[in-house]
């Protein structure tokens, strides 16, 4: 256990130290990894937070675009700073929230058809951001609007690593907040509302409003590790920041970490960038397809031999070894 | 203690119940019995607010429960095992024990009522560390009647509890629940084993297409009449 805390302390203290390690030309690129990593990272959590009580959704994408586009858009068109955009895009996303999860819960959509729903809520969004070309840009997306110089209005920096301890803030908040679910009757509540809704409700669960309230929270921080890449890429695009694609990629770093775990939305969403990275550069672009085929494949192969993830797998191996429980109690 | 009047209840467009009404006095053990998609088990949905009625009344010791969602109901103190032993198959005897005392009332009392139902079920006490999916039928069934009372209910609803199971462990669970019966709790009971559960309860009722048909003492119910009704509906 100590050991973990000093494990813990050690990684985090290299986090905060590096933007000041020297690093050559690299330097630049590997902030760059590493914002990406932090941020979806936060978003992936922010998604686990659903998915580990059996509400998995395949829309994300709509949280995330909703929260990107509306803080971009306000900024553009009305030069309201990110930071009151941001307000404004979390109570939007929060509707959001409460109007899918509201019906589906009373009229008890759940599992794959939970799935499904979320899905097409995330493809609907997608289409209305392409749709309203004249603010939105369409499919070419929408450059948000240069402050000019380094602004803490417009959210705005030339250096990196001002992103980079956004990021690491980010990603710690986002597992603050896991931590806290993780302690709270609401996990026992959500586990056996999970497990069986009928169940959960005769023991005196409100099963509607744990999950709305758990979409929401989902959603909202989703929305807000929308916003933060939005404002760090300078740039929104209905395909990266919604619709289907976006939304499986959450769901693929995740799964392939492992949701259950604290840390396995981190280490999938880790690796899954990583591998983008490495196949990018041994492939070049001339395989466009190639990350996501190994990414599909990956994903068949976790959800039948490792289902609660990478991260999650190891996690258990570890916890179990000291307790060397014995076999089957054949001697006996 | 438990009062039912001119209750009609449906899912969408479809009635399964009636115009029924049903009173179960405290300390009470009352059976409803009837064929297949009689209503029974809509009707227990009615009382423990997982479905909300069309028209009529429900009253709990005094107060208006009409359309009360589940959660309120149970604070309220009426339990519901629902049919087919809906446990928690993933968390532990313990933890499903656990989520029965789930309300605050209830989890204050957490401890004593674990000794109860311990003591009412032993074998849940030797099996309290394993997952719940993993138990025997019969063993999933005290587990969903313990679990119930964990909630420290007054009224408990019993859905087909011997449903599944083999005939001695039928005969095992009407023991067990008869002295559930004799710690003081007031029981309505849904059953298809009509025989055993007349041994069982002090009334019961015959439900038929959404229909009350017919009520009585246990004993005074001409047992082969009743039985022969209960199976076929005629
Ligand atoms: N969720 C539902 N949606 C629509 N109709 C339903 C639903 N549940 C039950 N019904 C219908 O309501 C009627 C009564 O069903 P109910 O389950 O109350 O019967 P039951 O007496 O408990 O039967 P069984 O002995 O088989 O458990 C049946 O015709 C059934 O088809
Ligand atoms: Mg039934």
């Amino acid at each position: 256990m100590s050991a973990g805390r000093v494990g813990v302390g050690v990684l985090l203290a290299a986090l905060v130290a590096a933007p000041f390690v020297p690093m050559g030309g690299m330097r630049q690129y590997i902030f760059h990894v590493l914002i990406q990593i932090f941020v979806w990272s936060f978003i992936g959590g922010a998604w686990a937070l659903m998915g580990r009580f059996g509400l998995v959704s395949l829309g994300h994408g709509a949280f995330l675009g909703l929260g990107a586009y509306t803080t971009t858009l306000l900024w553009n068109f009305f030069g309201l700073t990110p930071w009151l955009g941001a307000l404004v895009a979390v109570v939007l996303t929060a509707a959001l929230a409460v109007i899918v999860a509201y019906p589906c819960s009373r009229f008890q959509v759940i599992g794959h058809y939970f799935g499904l729903v979320t899905l097409a809520v995330g493809e609907v969004v997608r289409l209305l951001i392409i749709a309203e070309r004249d603010w939105t840009g369409g499919s070419l997306g929408l450059t948000v609007r240069p402050a000019g110089a380094d602004s803490l209005v417009a959210v705005q920096f030339a250096d990196k690593r001002v992103f980079y301890y956004a990021a690491l803030v980010l990603w710690a908040l986002g597992l603050w907040v896991w931590h806290r679910v993780d302690r709270s009757m609401a996990r026992s509540a959500m586990e056996a509302i999970g497990e069986d809704e009928t169940a959960a409700a005769s023991v005196g669960i409100h099963v509607t409003r744990f999950k709305i309230a758990i979409t929401v929270l989902s959603a909202v921080l989703t929305a807000v590790g929308g916003i933060a890449y939005a404002q760090y890429i300078a740039y929104v695009n209905p395909d990266t920041l919604a619709g289907i694609g976006v939304s499986l990629r959450i769901v693929f770093a995740v799964v392939l970490g492992g949701m259950y775990a604290l840390l396995g939305p981190t280490v999938g969403t880790a690796l899954t960038i990583a591998l983008a990275e490495v196949l990018r550069v041994v492939f070049g672009i001339t395989y466009v397809g190639m990350a996501e085929t190994i990414y599909g494949l990956l994903l068949i192969v976790f959800i039948i031999f490792l289902p609660s993830g990478i991260y999650g797998s190891v996690r258990d191996l570890l916890r179990r070894r000291p307790r060397s429980q014995p076999a089957a109690p054949v001697t006996a | 203690m438990l009062e039912l009047r001119n209750v009609t209840a449906g899912y969408g467009a479809f009635t399964a119940l009636w115009d029924v009404s049903l009173d179960v006095a405290a300390g009470e053990a009352v059976a409803v019995v009837g064929p297949n998609g009689a209503g029974k088990t809509t009707l227990l949905r009615v009382i423990s607010g997982m479905i909300a009625p069309r028209a009529g009344a429900l009253t709990f010791e005094g107060a208006s429960l009409t359309g009360r969602p589940a959660y309120e109901v149970v604070a309220h103190g009426i339990a519901h095992v629902p049919e087919g032993r809906r446990i928690f198959p993933m968390l532990t005897v313990a933890d499903n024990l656990k989520m029965g005392a789930y309300l605050k009332v209830a989890r204050r009392a957490y401890a004593e009522s674990l000794e109860r139902v311990f003591a009412l079920f032993p074998v849940l006490s030797e099996r309290r560390r394993q997952r719940a999916g993993s138990l025997s039928g019969g063993e999933q069934q005290m587990l969903a009647v313990g679990r119930a009372l964990m909630s420290r209910p007054r009224l408990v609803l019993l859905d087909e509890p011997s449903m599944g199971l083999a005939p001695v462990m039928v005969l095992r669970l009407f023991d067990l629940i008869r002295r559930v019966r004799e710690e003081g709790y007031t029981i309505l009971i849904v059953e298809q084993n009509v025989r055993q559960v007349l041994k069982l309860v002090d009334r019961a009722y015959l439900l038929e297409a959404g229909h009350l048909k017919m009520e009585g003492r246990a004993e005074a119910l001409a047992e082969q009449d009743f039985v022969r009704k209960a199976y076929v509906g005629l």
